[in-house]
C-alpha cells in the first residue's frame, strides 16, 4: 500500500531531507519485520520493533500499531543516554497520542496529522515536541 | 468593472490576481460585502485604506470610505491591509472591482487566521473574514459584522430551537431591541430551507433591521473584550447574510447574553440559556442525557455549523477531554459553546478553558428537568468516583463492572453501592423503596440508573422506555403477570429467605450466565443478587426485591436475565439452604421452585414477544427515517444545484 507519511517532524531542521529519506528507506526494514512476525500483533512487545538498523551516525527504531501504522524514530548515535526502554516509552506515548487523534471523528484515517491552518492533532504535535526537545 | 448588484456580483474578468476559488458561504458573504460597499456609494468599492493606491478617476468607484472602513473593521494592522490591497490587485488596476474586492476579503480572512498575506494563502479554505463593528443603530452603512452572519452562515439544526431562541431573546438585556427581535423570530418559520441557503425574502428584511439594532450593543460590549483597538466606525455590510438569521440570531443572542451577562471577561462561560439550548440540542441527538453522543453523530451535527473541518477537529480535541470518541453532555456543551464562540469570531483557545471543563460544567449546571436533581447529585459524584463513570459507559467497561461488582458487594457503602443499587433499583422500584435494607439509597437513586445504565443504542432506549411504564405499579403487575397471584404471595414470603440464602453462593457463578448481548444487564443481574445478598442478612423482605424482579419480567429484560439466574439459584437453594438465616423457611421453596420456573418461562416468553414488537417498531421507524433522509438529501442536492446556477460564477 501507499507509504506516505502521516506526520513527520525533525529537529534540528537542517538535514531534514536526509531524515525524511532515512525514514522512508527504513520502511522496508519495518515491512520485513512485520511480515516476519506474521499475524495480529497484540502484545506491546511485538508492536515495538526495536532497532531497525544502525548507521554510522544514527539509529533507527521502529514501531508498528495494531492497525499497521508505522512509527519510525531516528536518533543520533551520540545520544547514548537513550536506552531501549526509553525508546519504548516514547513509542508508547506516540501510540497513545495517535489513538487520541483517531478518536476525533473529524479525523479521517489516512489524513495527514499536520494541517496548515488549525492543527488537527495539535495535542499529538505538542506531545512529539515535548519528546524531541529533551532528547536533542 | 462595473459595480455588481448584490445577487449578481460577478467576479470573472479580474485582471491580475490569480483565479480564486470561493466556497458558497464565502461567495455569499463577499458578494454582499461588495454590494454594500458598492451600494453605499453607488459604485464599485473604492480603494481600501487611505494608504492604498489612488483610484482611477474614471472607473466606477465608491468613496474610499466603505472599503476602508471595512478593512479597518477587520482589525488587521495597517501594514497588512496595505499588503492586501496591493496583492489583490487594487493598486494595480487602481480600484476595487469585484475580483479585487473578493481577493482582498480572502486575504483578510487569511491574515486573520494567522497566515501570511500571500496569494497562495487564499487558495485554501479559510474562515470568513471577521469585521468588528462598533456601534450604532441606523447610521452604520454596513449591517452586522460578517462574523455574526457570514461566519454563522448555516446552522440548520437550529431551526428546531427557534422557540428557545425566542425565550432567549426575551431575556436579552437589550430591552430596546426586544420588539424588533421578536419579529425575526416570527419569520424563521417562513425560512425553513435556510439550510439550503435560500435567501428569505420576507423575513429577511425584518431580520436585517432587527439584527442591526441588536448587534451594535453586543459589539460595543464586546469591543473591550476582544480587541480594545478594534472599534472602527463602520462594519462591513453583511446584512444580506441574515437570511440565515434565525440561526444566526440565536448565536448572536447567545453571544449577547454571554457578553452582556455578568461575565464580561469570560467569553467561555456558558450562560443558563445557552446551557439549556445546548442540552436541548443534545437531547435531539441523544435522548438520554447521561449517555453519549457518538463521534459520527456529533461530527455530522457539528459539520452543519459550517466551520472548517480543521477547526471542528480542533474543537473536538479541546472538548473531548477523555479522548474516547464520544461526547457526554458536558463535553457536548463545551464543544457547542466553542463552536458558537468561533462562529462569533472568537479565536479558539489553546486549551479548554476552565469554565468549559466537564467537571465544572457538571457541577455548575443542574441537569435538565427530567433528571434534574438526581442526575445532578449523581454527576457531582462523577468526577470523584470513576466507577459510576464506568457504569455510565457500560459498553466499554462492562467487563470491568462485572469484575468490580463481586469485590464491592458486601463492602459497598458509598458511590459504588449506590451506583450498583441504582442499576438494580431500576428493576425494583416500589419494593426496593419499601425494603428496609435499602430504603434511602433506592429512593434517592431510583431515577438515576434509568438513564445511566443504558448505553445509547436504540434498543436499550426502547428497553428503558419499556421499563419505565412498569416500574410504578410493581405489585399489581406482579400479580398480573403471574397466573396465580396466591402462589406468588405465598411464594414470596417463604422464598424470601430461601432466595436470599440461595443467592449467597450463586453470585460467583453468575458471570457465565447465558446473557447474550447486554453485558450491562449481566452486571446488573449480578448486582442484584449481590446487593440483595448484602442487606439480606438483615431483613427478610429484601429478597422480595428479587421476587419483584420475577414478577415484572415482560417489560424488564433485567428480570428476564434474573429469571434464569433465579432458576439456577433456586435450584441451588435446597442445597445451600443451610447457610441462610431463615433456615426453617427454606424447606418451603422446594415445591414452589417448579411453579416459579414455569411462571418464569411464561414471563420470559412474554418479554421476548414484547421486545420483538419493540424491535419491529424501531426497525420500521428507522427505515422511515432513512427514507426521509434520502429525500432531504435529494432536495438539498437539487437546491444546491439551483444555487450554483444562480450564483455568480466562481472566480476561477
Amino acid at each position: 500500500g501507499a507509504n506516505y507519511p502521516l506526520y513527520i517532524r525533525s529537529t534540528p531542521t537542517e538535514n531534514e531531507l536526509k531524515f525524511h529519506y532515512m525514514v522512508h528507506t527504513s520502511l522496508d526494514v519495518v515491512d520485513e519485520k512485520i511480515s516476519a512476525m506474521g499475524k495480529a500483533l497484540v502484545d506491546q512487545r511485538e508492536l515495538y520493533l526495536g532497532l531497525l538498523y544502525p548507521t554510522e551516525d544514527y539509529k533507527v527504531y521502529g514501531y508498528v500499531t495494531n492497525s499497521k501504522v508505522k512509527f519510525v524514530m531516528v536518533v543520533d548515535s551520540s545520544n547514548t543516554a537513550l536506552r531501549d526502554n526509553e525508546i519504548r516509552s516514547m513509542f508508547r506515548k506516540l501510540h497513545n497520542s495517535y489513538t487520541d487523534v483517531m478518536c476525533n471523528p473529524f479525523y479521517n484515517p489516512g489524513d495527514r496529522i499536520q494541517s496548515r491552518f488549525v492543527c488537527l492533532g495539535r495535542a499529538f504535535d505538542n506531545m512529539v515536541t515535548s519528546m524531541m526537545i529533551p532528547v536533542c | 468593472m462595473e459595480a455588481a448588484a448584490a445577487a449578481a456580483a460577478g467576479g470573472g474578468c479580474g485582471s491580475g490576481p490569480p483565479p480564486l476559488l470561493l466556497s458558497e458561504g464565502e461567495q455569499q458573504c463577499y458578494s454582499e460585502l461588495f454590494a454594500r460597499c458598492a451600494g453605499a456609494a453607488g459604485g464599485g468599492p473604492g480603494p481600501g485604506p487611505p494608504e492604498a493606491a489612488r483610484v482611477a478617476p474614471g472607473t466606477v468607484t465608491a468613496a474610499a470610505g466603505p472599503v476602508a472602513d471595512l478593512f479597518r473593521a477587520s482589525q488587521l494592522p495597517a501594514e497588512t491591509l496595505h499588503q492586501i490591497t496591493e496583492l489583490c490587485g487594487a493598486k494595480r488596476v487602481g480600484y476595487f472591482g469585484p475580483t479585487q474586492f473578493y481577493i482582498a476579503l480572502k486575504l483578510i480572512a487569511a491574515a486573520q487566521s494567522g497566515l501570511p498575506v500571500r496569494i497562495e494563502s487564499i487558495k485554501c479554505e479559510l474562515p470568513l473574514p471577521r469585521f468588528m463593528m462598533s456601534k450604532n443603530d441606523g447610521e452604520i452603512r454596513f449591517g452586522n459584522p460578517a462574523e455574526l452572519h457570514g461566519t454563522k452562515v448555516q446552522i440548520p439544526y437550529l431551526t428546531t430551537e427557534k422557540n428557545s431562541f425566542k425565550r432567549m431573546d426575551d431575556e436579552d438585556k437589550q430591552q430596546e431591541t426586544q420588539s424588533p427581535t421578536m419579529s425575526p423570530l416570527a419569520s424563521p418559520p417562513s425560512s425553513p430551507p435556510h439550510y439550503q441557503r435560500v435567501p428569505l425574502s420576507h423575513g429577511y428584511s425584518k431580520l436585517r433591521s432587527s439584527a442591526e439594532q441588536m448587534h451594535p450593543a453586543p459589539y460595543e460590549a464586546r469591543q473591550p473584550l476582544v480587541q480594545p483597538e478594534g472599534s472602527s466606525s463602520g462594519g462591513p455590510g453583511t446584512k444580506p447574510l441574515r437570511h440565515q438569521t434565525s440561526l444566526i440570531r440565536s448565536f448572536s443572542v447567545e453571544r449577547e447574553l454571554q457578553d452582556n451577562s455578568s461575565y464580561l471577561d469570560e467569553p467561555w462561560r456558558i450562560t443558563e440559556e445557552q446551557r439549556e439550548y445546548y442540552v436541548n440540542q443534545f437531547r435531539s441527538l441523544q435522548p438520554d442525557p447521561s449517555s453519549f453522543i457518538s463521534g459520527s453523530v456529533a461530527k455530522n451535527f457539528f459539520t452543519k455549523s459550517k466551520l472548517s473541518i480543521p477547526e471542528l477537529s480542533y474543537i473536538w480535541e479541546l472538548s473531548d477531554a477523555d479522548c474516547d470518541g464520544a461526547l457526554t453532555l458536558s463535553e457536548f456543551c463545551a464543544a457547542f459553546h466553542l463552536i458558537v464562540a468561533r462562529k462569533n469570531g472568537y479565536p479558539l483557545p489553546e486549551g479548554l478553558p476552565p469554565t468549559l471543563q466537564p467537571e465544572y460544567l457538571q457541577a455548575a449546571f443542574p441537569k435538565p428537568k427530567w433528571d434534574c436533581q438526581l442526575f445532578d447529585s449523581y454527576s457531582e459524584s462523577l468526577p470523584a468516583n470513576q466507577q459510576p463513570r464506568d457504569l455510565n459507559r457500560m459498553e466499554k467497561t462492562s467487563v470491568k463492572d462485572t469484575a468490580d461488582l463481586p469485590v464491592s458487594t458486601q463492602d459497598v457503602t458509598g458511590d459504588d453501592k449506590q451506583a450498583l443499587k441504582s442499576t438494580v433499583n431500576e428493576a425494583l422500584p416500589k419494593d426496593v423503596s419499601e425494603d428496609p435494607a435499602t430504603p434511602k439509597d433506592s429512593n434517592s437513586l431510583k431515577a438515576r440508573p434509568r438513564s445511566r445504565s443504558y448505553s445509547s443504542t436504540s434498543i436499550e432506549e426502547a428497553m428503558k422506555r419499556g421499563e419505565d411504564p412498569p416500574t410504578p405499579p410493581p405489585r399489581p403487575q406482579k400479580t398480573h403477570s403471574r397466573a396465580s397471584s396466591l402462589d406468588l404471595n405465598k411464594v414470596f414470603q417463604p422464598s424470601v429467605p430461601a432466595t436470599k440464602s440461595g443467592l449467597l453462593p450463586p453470585p460467583p457463578a453468575l458471570p457465565p450466565r447465558p446473557c447474550p448481548s447486554q453485558s450491562e444487564q449481566v452486571s446488573e443481574a449480578e448486582l442484584l443478587p449481590q446487593l440483595s445478598r448484602a442487606p439480606s442478612q438483615a431483613a427478610e423482605s429484601s429478597p422480595s426485591k428479587k421476587d419483584v424482579l420475577y414478577s415484572q419480567p415482560p417489560s424488564k429484560p433485567i428480570r428476564r436475565k434474573f429469571r434464569p439466574e433465579n432458576q439456577a439459584t433456586e435450584n441451588q437453594e435446597p442445597s445451600t439452604v443451610a447457610s441462610g438465616p431463615a433456615s426453617a423457611a427454606t424447606v418451603k421453596p422446594h415445591p414452589t421452585v417448579q411453579k416459579q420456573s414455569s411462571k418464569q418461562k411464561k414471563a420470559i416468553q412474554t418479554a421476548i414477544r414484547k421486545n420483538k414488537e419493540a424491535n419491529a417498531v424501531l426497525a420500521r421507524l428507522n427505515s422511515e427515517l432513512q427514507q426521509q433522509l434520502k429525500e432531504v438529501h435529494q432536495e438539498r442536492i437539487a437546491l444546491e444545484n439551483q444555487l450554483e446556477q444562480l450564483r455568480p460564477v466562481t472566480v476561477l
